[in-house]
């Protein structure tokens, strides 16, 4: 990191109609600096990026660039001051390659045919700077979401970015692709990009980031070393009070056994699994991404029709065909990409919440509104979920509120069993504790809940023990007292 | 426990829904208030419009592109698209006719054949969309060609012409005041507007259509959803069917030619999102409204049948328009 200042953003102010998303708020970035901006949802983070960008323009301050002061009035001079955003949904076309990707819109020409040759010369020397392990005719399509981010990167690099903005890269990719991520990160520090990083993700920012900058509701709060600060100092700064108990768990002695599977196989991704759950105990499952955690819990489930080995539940054997038979016997699955395999995004709060439990409030063609009302207020008070109405439409929520309808819906049902897949994903600190309190809470109720998480601080913290899966397979099974990162990894790397 | 606005009584509660009624389609209806004003004050048409034969006439015209409008609202809110509507309409008018004609079958029965064509059709439609990745609208690209074909081959090009005033009483006849087609309508009006928003097989469809991975893992049977969807569809075409071919007095192989485009206006035009997931049956009701009036207001001011098209045109555009500016604005 040299001391050359790329960008400084200075007393920025944007407001929106009844919203003042940002206030006053300065920021800067040295050359070959790795710079955190941490908040919880709704703290200004992507309104300051967008800012940034050029997606919004700012109501007053200033934004320097190598010293001199720019407008950036849209994307296009984003780019040309060198400004790349990696956004946490990807923007790459699925059906074209690599190469096409990296050099869309702005293809080398041999008179009027795009030179491919070029292309894909040009790309594979990018590919092999950057230790990627895919050719340039790969499609993207067929890329893991990891290698997408990649070629995400290499694409911003390409256009000469000095200034690369990451919102939540790790995200959702497995920590193996993440220490390939940092490494990269490195590369470009070297190359003296410099980089503003999001992350939900605190005990990353000693792995990478130099400095941190921390905003709440649309002030800046301040900007610290990383390695001066502690993370409880940061957590304080972020949610403004100290959050004494970020873990809640009361461990207790475990009761009957509520859960049995032996030798699960889905003849693909999961072999030979078994593990067993007992009344109120939280089961972490450890393990990479693509170990076949998810599709483990699929079979449970009943959402995997066909696979092999037995499930007891409360002793009976049981085989379920579809999710409706595992709701009748208890058992609840909140999945993992709740946008994708959850959420009814266009509609409102009260519809998600009850989705589960339409028998409890329809009799044929007869509604109970009331009853409906009823529940979804119940539940979204239990959750503790901030929302302005049960009318509300689903996409306005915040990512941790969204989590919490979600939980609901499946709490509703009742259940003695429930699976959790990546409960705290993309959820921020204040929600991910008040989560942690809940499922806390209904495990002192004596219920069994089976975590699965890539969060290794969640899963030590959390779980009476953890079962670590690699490849399919349940590679060790460490009891609370045992957990460590390490021992965690090494069984997860078998 | 934290209080949500909840309606306490149920006068209340009507009144509230009205008027939720009315903010939700306030574009439309606005539409649809100027297009009726027009036509009831324009020196040209105010005196033929305001008849209540004309009236009569119009909610004739528009009940049965409302039969349709009704599965196509469930099927467009699922995701999907049925285009085999209108040669359904054909085949079963046809069939009915046949039976009354070729087979000496008694009306009710002749009625029922050629309402069954139409199940049967959505039916085959449901099994292939939900049982394949196959999208809708290429299935239904094929059945519509499908049931047009037959229709012709069956009838050998010419109409099969009924006579009989029992034949006419479903399309043309009246009970007390008021034609037939309309209280078919109301009734088709009342029984899909339960299902969608009383029944559990409502949610199911907004659920299918807003996210089909969620409502899997929901344990909604997404196949058995989308297979009645298309069934309700097809059965809606059928009664559409018979109710035209009995106002027409007979079975015609060229009947309901592009009827499923109007359908679809009705429905895009009263604000149901192609996207799927969201979308009413109350606004439906009033894009058909639009569609019914600019039409019959079209004809009454003598505008040249070539130049209706494209009037209807630039109003669909229009509507569906003034919902895109009310949505920005509202993000």
């Amino acid at each position: 990191m040299s001391d050359k200042i790329l960008l400084k953003m200075v007393n920025i102010h944007k407001r929106f109609p009844g919203v003042y998303a940002l206030k006053n708020i300065d920021f800067e970035l040295k050359e070959g600096e790795v710079h955190a901006l941490l908040g919880e949802n709704g703290a200004g983070k992507s309104t300051l990026i967008k800012v940034l960008g050029g997606i919004h323009r700012p109501d007053e301050g200033e934004i320097f660039i190598n010293g001199q002061r720019t407008e950036i009035n849209n994307v296009f001079d984003a780019q040309k001051n060198g400004i790349a955003i990696i956004h946490q949904e990807l923007v790459l076309v699925p059906h074209m390659t690599v190469a096409e990707n990296i050099f869309l819109g702005r293809e080398p020409m041999k008179g009027k045919f795009i030179d491919k040759d070029k292309m894909n010369t040009e790309t594979e020397k990018l590919l092999l700077t950057y230790g990627m392990n895919f050719t340039p005719e790969t499609l993207v399509v067929d890329l893991t979401i990891a290698q997408q981010q990649m070629v995400e990167i290499v694409k911003a690099i390409s256009c000469n970015s000095r200034i690369l903005v990451m919102d939540e890269p790790t995200s959702s990719i497995s920590d193996k692709e993440v220490d390939f991520l940092f490494s990269i990160m490195r590369t470009l520090k070297e190359k003296k990009v410099g980089i503003i990083y999001i992350s939900h993700k605190m005990s990353e920012l000693w792995q990478i980031c130099d400095r941190v900058t921390v905003l709440r509701d649309g002030q800046y709060i301040g900007t610290e070393e990383v390695k001066n600060i502690t993370k409880d100092h940061l957590i304080t700064m972020m949610v403004g009070r100290q959050l004494s108990h970020y873990y809640t768990r009361e461990f207790q002695v475990p009761g009957k056994v509520l859960l049995k599977a032996e030798h699960i196989s889905d003849g693909n991704m999961v072999r030979d699994v078994s593990f067993e759950l007992h009344e109120g105990e939280i089961l972490g499952l450890s393990g990479l991404i693509g170990a076949g955690r998810s599709e483990a819990m699929h079979c449970v489930f009943g959402l995997t029709k066909k696979y092999k080995g037995t499930v007891w539940i409360r002793g009976k054997q049981m085989h379920f065909t579809s999710a409706v038979d595992a709701v009748k016997n208890g058992i609840a699955l909140v999945p993992e990409d709740r946008k994708l395999e959850g959420l009814y995004y266009v509609q409102s709060v009260k519809y998600n919440a009850t989705i589960e439990v339409l028998r409890q409030f329809i009799t044929g063609i007869y509604l109970n509104k009331k009853a409906e009302t009823e529940i979804a207020a119940e539940y979204t008070e239990l959750m503790n979920t901030k929302t302005p109405s049960l009318e509300q439409t689903m996409r306005n929520l915040s990512g941790g509120n969204q989590q919490k309808v979600m939980i609901g819906r499946w709490l509703a049902t009742e259940p003695a069993i429930l699976i959790l897949d990546e409960p705290t994903r993309g959820v921020d600190v204040g929600a991910k504790a008040e989560i942690y309190a809940i499922m806390n809470e209904l495990v002192k109720k004596g219920l069994g809940i089976i975590m699965i998480s890539s969060e290794l601080p969640e899963i030590i913290n959390m779980s009476d023990r953890i079962y670590v899966m690699a490849n399919g397979r349940v590679t060790g099974c460490i009891n609370h007292a045992d957990a460590a990162q390490e021992t965690i990894m090494k069984l997860a790397a078998e | 426990m934290k209080s949500y606005p909840e309606t306490k009584t149920k006068s209340l509660k009507i009144g509230q829904g009205i008027i939720r009624y009315f903010r939700e389609n306030l574009g439309i209806i606005i539409a649809f208030i100027v297009l009726y004003a027009f036509l009831a004050i324009n020196p040209d048409t105010t005196h033929a419009f305001l008849k209540s034969q004309n009236m009569f006439n119009v909610l004739r015209q528009i009940s049965t592109n409302l039969y349709l409008a009704c599965g196509m609202t469930m099927v467009i809110i699922l995701g999907g698209i049925d285009l085999s509507v209108g040669s359904i309409i054909a085949l079963s008018g046809c069939v009915a006719a046949a039976c009354v004609v070729r087979y000496g079958l008694s009306i009710p029965v002749a009625l029922f054949a050629g309402i069954l064509i139409g199940v049967v059709f959505g039916m085959f439609n449901g099994v292939i969309v939900s049982k394949t990745t196959i999208p809708a609208f290429i299935v239904t690209l094929a059945t519509m060609n499908i049931a047009r074909g037959l229709a012709y081959v069956y009838t050998g090009g010419s109409p099969v012409r009924v006579v009989s005033k029992q034949w006419q009483f479903l399309g043309a006849g009246y009970i007390g005041i008021f034609p037939t087609p309309v209280i078919i309508l109301v009734v088709i009006l009342i029984v899909t507007g339960i299902l969608m928003n009383n029944a559990k097989f409502g949610r199911y469809i907004y659920a299918v259509g807003g996210n089909v991975q969620a409502a899997q893992f929901s344990g909604i049977s997404v196949t058995r959803v989308k297979f009645w969807v298309y069934t309700y569809s097809g059965l809606m075409a059928g009664i559409a069917g018979v109710v035209l071919a009995s106002r027409m007095y007979s079975g015609q192989p060229t009947a309901g030619n592009g009827a499923e485009m109007d359908a679809i206006a009705a429905v895009v035009v009263g604000g149901t999102s192609m996207a799927g997931g969201s979308g009413k049956i109350g606004g439906t009701i009033i894009g058909a409204l639009i569609i019914g009036f600019l039409n019959n207001g079209l004809n009454l001011m003598d505008v040249n049948s070539f130049w209706q098209y494209v009037v209807k045109g630039v109003v669909i555009l229009l509507a569906v328009f003034i919902d895109f500016v009310r949505n920005r604005n509202k993000k």
